[in-house]
């Protein structure tokens, strides 16, 4: 059943391209009820599976003189996964309320990403995978390149040269391993079950972890996503830095981790006190926390700051993924959902509550205009997300994150320190950004003349869009049990046993 | 683990559950009603905080004074793959801490009635913080009592931040970023304990600081080698340290304080003195004293000068403050100081001599009865400067007046008492704490007792001088038409006022409630 994720976004894409445009309402109605639906599928099966291990959905041979199947499972991590992306999906469409300018291209773009985003969560055979993973770069380049806005040509054009030398980079490392196999199955279980020699894996490991990490925003290689997730328009920003980020650690952890568990073995020498291609990724980890949070303090526009914060809370899911241990892991898997719910939220306030209302970005140019009193719900919902994502307890930042730190303190004690200074910095530049856009200047005990012209009050569809984020970024932070309670049993798998093997 | 006191309904029923959920239904209730009938608003954000009273004052009824262990338990499991399970329970010190909360929010809501800007949102995020406040009293799990003292700094950013004076950004940027690094730190350091024991929940944290086997543990576990044993032990022993030296404030992380509390609304002043500063010194001793106790006897010394600095440099900068707030934040961080004094010197390794384990009773009642004696005190005193700023259009420096006493002689006489009890002259509340603290400090750590009496002499000078610059002398002309106290705020001030007599005169009211656990929180520390 959870095929129809893909099947039915991409029906919806089809029907709205071939919908008279006349009708505003009944284009967005239409993307609602498919976003709806999908929803309803993701959260259905995540309920009927709750024992988070592997189970196929579908399984056909494709093009079976090469092994290749169109097989799609899912597992706990799998449906965790799946479920955030049918709740940002919702949202994204909420948020998109307003689009007026060719809306049914729009939302047909929007679902094709989505139904693509489906289908690499489902993918089991790598060659499927791969196909969903290029299906998605499309419809972002259109989305950015027709309806965003600062320097839309060029981040667009930025952003798919990124994904596509990520691409190319796990191709490379998709063949050898199909080669080197024998050349008989591109399924996700019988390639990871091969034994690769741990010379093959350890320059394989990297090319594969690399190009799905460009997409995870791994530093140095994040620089397309500031200006990307900048340029883009609300509803793309908040699936980009949302979900599809998530698709490069996705990859990381699924595809890399899985194949070429000994790349990840100690070299036997060190340089610069690295001796693994862990301990690298680690350190580049940590220090795209600190350089993300770091750079996010400077920035003028508002919207940079979220972009930024995107690569600093990217690093946090790396470094979890480095840690290889279960805790730290499945804090990682934890921080993909947060962050997704997270980043949505934040950039739905600065691209659709504010940006739309006011034409500006500029921090300074904000101030002036005392959103707090002005826009009050886009300042509360922005308080909530901004502390959210600075890791308050209660929120979902928080519960991922102290998983995340005891993974790292199991491991790499030493970077611990770095980490915390990641986290202060984190609080810094929410607050400093909350400060100039909504509560600058004096307090309300002064005089304030109100506006000459009122800003548009925040509409309904927008409301609900950020109540259903702020709810499941509480529940996830409550009851982080829940997802535990899948993630665990699905680390556990054989698919991970060479990783276990590593030793955690 | 319940006392044998407690009736059936009071086991089965979740009460501190329920104390903690009311005034947060009264923060939405009081948002959902709007702006437009602000008197409602006051009244209906006063009223679930009586309600909070009312169920404090029913538990305080209920409670076994002699039963070892926490009462009103409520257990529920709740992240299992963390070990976190939700426990909440009360000994003497956590209700003597929800009975301080209760008393202290309808005191800042009453001293905040003056307020007409977004009066809905204000007292939303008083409840709030009330909340909060009780959440962290009675959780016994580390991650469930850090959600709420995190959770506790935003409500009081916003209060200072919005309703506060000219230099509020600042004041509140400065209270939030240090309190934050501390919580990270303190953060970081038990999550490196959990990597060890695998729990958060305290009492079992505590059983193992205190067979000294915590540390020893955690230092294997992390495996570093750059630094000595002893010397991991200390610095994860500094993060934990750190968070609730923020909050007290010990010397040197106190300057956050006076700025923050001179610019806030003084409504919120008294929250934040009342009851937020005793978050603190709670933690210091339902955490940090039960859990390292042997690191702390390790660096005693430097811990004692920190607190004698904290004691007299608080005094003596407050002798020269010419703003009444400030004169009064820099008095907060000294009462506090005697606080961690008698902390301090409770630690102390003493090879279970009878008599000084006796005197370290002594000390530990002290620093309870100047917990809530303080909170008392402090925010009666704030509320008679708030009350002072509604009649003179927020002036409040210590050279403005003069010679009040001739125009509002009530007003004078209540302020005068709560004065003297801040100064702690015997027969008000703030003696008795005090002189418990030197009591039993004095025979276990003679030295830093002695200095400590300076910031007594100080204090003395001070509040003195307040009285003598204020009131007495030379009367300005524009202070002759001052109104005197009403007769709301006669009726509303008196109960209070009696309570510091009654506390002063029979102390018993509250030691009758905290004597068992403070004796069993001084035994239960072995001497290493």
């Amino acid at each position: 059943m959870l095929a129809w994720t893909i099947y039915i976004s991409f029906l919806g894409a089809l029907v709205l391209l071939l919908l008279p445009s006349r009708s505003a309402a009944l284009v967005r109605i239409l993307a609602l009820t498919t976003t709806l639906v999908t929803f309803a599928i993701t959260l259905t099966a995540f309920l009927q599976h709750r024992s988070g291990e592997m189970f196929t959905v579908v399984d056909h041979p494709w093009i079976s003189s090469l092994g290749i199947h169109f097989c799609l499972k899912a597992d706990g991590i799998s449906l965790t996964l799946l479920l955030l992306t049918g709740v940002i999906g919702i949202c994204g469409v909420l948020f998109s309320w307003n689009v007026d300018h060719r809306i049914k291209e729009f939302f047909a773009f929007y679902l094709v990403l989505i139904g693509a985003v489906y289908g690499v969560f489902l993918s089991f055979d790598l060659f499927l995978l791969f196909v969903f993973y290029e299906i998605v770069v499309i419809p972002k380049y259109f989305l950015i390149a027709i309806w965003g806005s600062t320097r839309r040509e060029y981040a667009a054009m930025k952003l798919v040269l990124y994904s596509f030398i990520g691409s190319a980079m796990v191709l490379v490392g998709l063949i050898a391993a199909y080669v080197v196999s024998g050349s008989k199955s591109m399924s996700l279980g019988d390639l990871a079950g091969y034994p690769y020699s741990p010379h093959f894996q350890m320059w394989a490991f990297p090319l594969v972890f690399v190009g799905f990490g460009i997409l995870a925003g791994l530093w140095p290689f994040h620089t397309w996503a500031p200006t990307g997730h900048v340029a883009a328009p609300t509803a793309a920003s908040m699936l980009l830095a949302g979900v599809v980020m998530k698709l490069g650690a996705y990859g990381c952890l699924r595809v890399a981790m899985t194949l070429f568990p000994l790349g990840l073995a100690p070299w036997g020498f060190h340089i610069l006190g690295l001796g693994s291609w862990r301990d690298v990724f680690a350190v580049l980890a940590v220090i795209g926390i600190l350089y993300g949070a770091l750079v996010a303090l400077v920035q003028k526009d508002f919207k940079f700051v979220i972009g930024y914060s995107s690569i600093s809370h990217m690093g946090f899911i790396l470094l979890g993924l480095m840690t290889l241990n279960q805790i730290g892991l499945s804090g990682a898997v934890v921080q993909m959902v947060s962050h997704g719910i997270l980043a949505g939220l934040l950039f739905a306030v600065v691209g659709r509550m504010v940006y739309s209302r006011t034409h500006t970005r500029d921090l300074p140019a904000l101030g002036p205009m005392h959103l707090n009193k002005a826009l009050p719900f886009a300042a509360f919902t922005f308080v909530i997300a901004g502390m959210a994502s600075m890791g308050l307890p209660g929120f979902s930042g928080f519960a991922a994150e102290l998983m995340i730190l005891i993974g790292v303190w199991h491991s790499y004690p030493t970077l611990i320190l770095f980490v915390g200074i990641g986290l202060i910095a984190g609080v810094a530049y929410i607050w400093r950004a909350m400060q100039q856009a909504f509560f600058s200047g004096t307090a309300p005990a002064a005089a304030v003349a109100p506006p000459d012209h009122p800003l548009p009050p925040i509409t309904f569809p927008e409301k609900l869009g950020a109540g259903i984020l702020i709810c499941s970024s509480v529940i996830v932070g409550t009851f982080p049990q829940v997802f535990l309670n899948v993630i665990h049993p699905a680390l556990n798998s054989p698919l991970f046993q060479g990783l276990r093997n590593g030793g955690w | 683990m319940e006392g044998p006191g407690m009736t059936q309904d009071m086991n089965s029923f979740p009460w501190l559950t329920l104390l903690t959920a009311v005034p947060l239904v009264g923060a939405l209730a009081v948002l959902a009603l709007g702006g437009r009938n602000k008197a409602l608003v006051r009244w209906t954000a006063l009223a679930f905080s009586g309600i909070s009273l009312l169920i404090t004052l029913a538990l305080w009824h209920s409670f076994n004074s002699a039963a070892d262990g926490f009462q009103f338990q409520e257990l529920h499991a709740w992240i299992p793959s963390l070990n976190v399970s939700y426990r909440v329970g009360i000994d003497g010190l956590g209700l003597l801490m929800l009975l301080l909360t209760s008393i202290v929010v309808p005191i800042g809501m009453l001293a905040s009635w003056q307020i007409e800007q977004r009066v809905p949102l204000y007292f939303a995020l008083v409840l709030t913080l009330q909340t909060c406040l009780v959440g962290t009293f009675t959780a016994l799990n580390f991650f469930h009592w850090f959600i709420f003292w995190e959770l506790a700094l935003i409500p009081a950013f916003f209060l200072v931040r919005l309703w506060g004076g000219s230099g509020s950004a600042k004041a509140a940027m400065q209270f939030l970023v240090y309190t934050m690094v501390g919580s990270v730190a303190m953060l970081l350091s038990f999550l490196a304990i959990f990597l060890t024991t695998k729990t958060f929940d305290f009492t079992e944290l505590a059983t193992m600081g205190q067979n000294g086997t915590l540390m020893p543990a955690v230092v294997a576990k992390l495996g570093w080698h750059l630094l000595t044993p002893e010397h991991v032990a200390l610095v994860i022993f500094f993060g934990a340290f750190l968070g609730f030296a923020v909050k007290v404030p010990l010397f040197p992380f106190h300057t956050w304080l006076p700025s923050t509390y001179a610019e806030a609304p003084s409504g919120t002043t008294i929250l934040l003195t009342g009851a937020m500063s005793k978050m603190g010194v709670y933690g210091f001793l339902r955490i940090l004293l039960p859990i390292f106790s042997p690191e702390m006897q390790k660096i005693l010394t430097p811990l004692l000068w920190l607190a004698v600095a904290t004691v007299v440099l608080s005094a003596y900068t407050a002798m020269a403050q010419k703003d009444l707030k400030r004169i009064f934040a820099y008095s907060s961080i000294n009462h506090l100081g005697y606080c961690l004094l008698a902390i301090f010197a409770v630690a102390k390794f003493t090879g279970g001599d009878a008599a000084l384990t006796t005197q370290k009773f002594a000390a530990m009642n002290g620093v309870f009865l100047q917990m809530f004696n303080h909170g008392l005190t402090a925010a009666t005193l704030f509320w008679f400067i708030a009350m002072l700023e509604k009649r003179t259009g927020g002036v409040r420096g210590l050279d403005d007046f003069g010679g009040l006493r001739k125009v509002i002689p009530v007003f004078t006489g209540l302020m005068g008492i709560a004065l003297f009890s801040s100064l702690g002259l015997p027969g008000l509340n703030g003696f008795i704490g005090e002189f418990l603290i030197f009591k039993g400090s004095f025979p276990l750590v003679t030295w830093a007792t002695s200095l400590s009496v300076i910031g007594l002499l100080i204090t003395a000078i001070f509040i003195l001088g307040v009285i003598q610059r204020v009131f007495s002398g030379p009367l300005h002309g524009k202070w002759a038409l001052l109104p005197d106290l009403t007769l709301g705020e006669r009726l509303t001030l008196v109960p209070v006022i009696g309570l510091m007599f009654a506390l002063g005169l029979y102390p018993q009211l509250i030691l009758g409630v905290v004597n068992h656990t403070a004796i069993q929180m001084a035994l239960h520390l072995r001497n290493f």
